[in-house]
């Protein structure tokens, strides 16, 4: 069994986006295998020209909070979001939404980027993945 | 045997290390990977994620504000 990381995305805030991906791509280019089960808030990003439409998690200032951090990102060279989501898709990782979640916010397939998606499921889609998991996450 | 090079100066966390990756994924047994790049942390991590992946890293040079890493697969 290969060494595994599941992380619950489950915050849709750009900034935890960013830790969750980044703990992702850090763990698939040290040679895990990860899973990212996305959930709740953390599931709107999932929606189609959603990714990078979440607000800052602490000092959000009506999105002038956001607009500084990005442009502080932008100064010291920090990835996009979609390019890491697109590097954590190329070295194998696996994106699972949430069946519920889509229920509860009204959310059907088409209205996701069904491209990133590899699994729909429920709790027992995540347990399966994270009792063979080294690390686990909630984000 | 061939060799890879890549540029990763001016990047920062996590692309390295994710470049990296991508270049081992792509090559196979005794190809060599240079990479070169500026983000002082990935110095010393692509060397734990070498490790971790049981590559070889064959060298570690740091030359101004650049390093240079090659490791071998």
């Amino acid at each position: 069994m290969a060494d595994k990381a599941t992380i619950i995305v489950h915050s849709g805030d750009m900034d935890k986006i960013y830790s969750a991906l980044i703990v992702a791509n850090g763990a698939l280019s040290m040679g895990m295998e990860v899973s990212m089960y996305f959930t709740f808030w953390g599931l709107q990003r999932l929606k189609k020209g959603g990714l990078e439409k979440g607000p800052l998690s602490k000092m959000h200032m009506l999105g002038i909070g956001k607009h500084m951090i990005q442009s502080r990102m932008k100064k010291v060279n920090v990835a996009s979001l979609d390019r890491l989501i697109t590097d954590f898709r190329e070295l194998g990782g696996r994106i699972i939404a949430c069946e519920m979640t889509m229920e509860i916010m009204g959310l059907k397939r088409k209205d996701l980027n069904e491209e990133l998606i590899d699994e729909y499921g429920a709790v027992g889609t995540y347990i399966r993945e994270a009792r063979e998991s080294e690390i686990t996450l909630f984000i | 045997m061939a060799e890879i090079k890549i540029d990763v100066r001016g990047e920062t966390c996590p692309i390295p290390l994710v470049e990296m990756r991508k270049a081992l994924r792509k090559s196979v047994q005794g190809d060599l990977v240079e990479i070169i790049g500026t983000h002082p942390a990935s110095r010393r991590e692509i060397p734990m994620a070498a490790d971790a992946l049981e590559v070889k890293v064959v060298s570690n040079e740091q030359n101004g504000d650049e390093w240079k890493i090659v490791i071998q697969k």
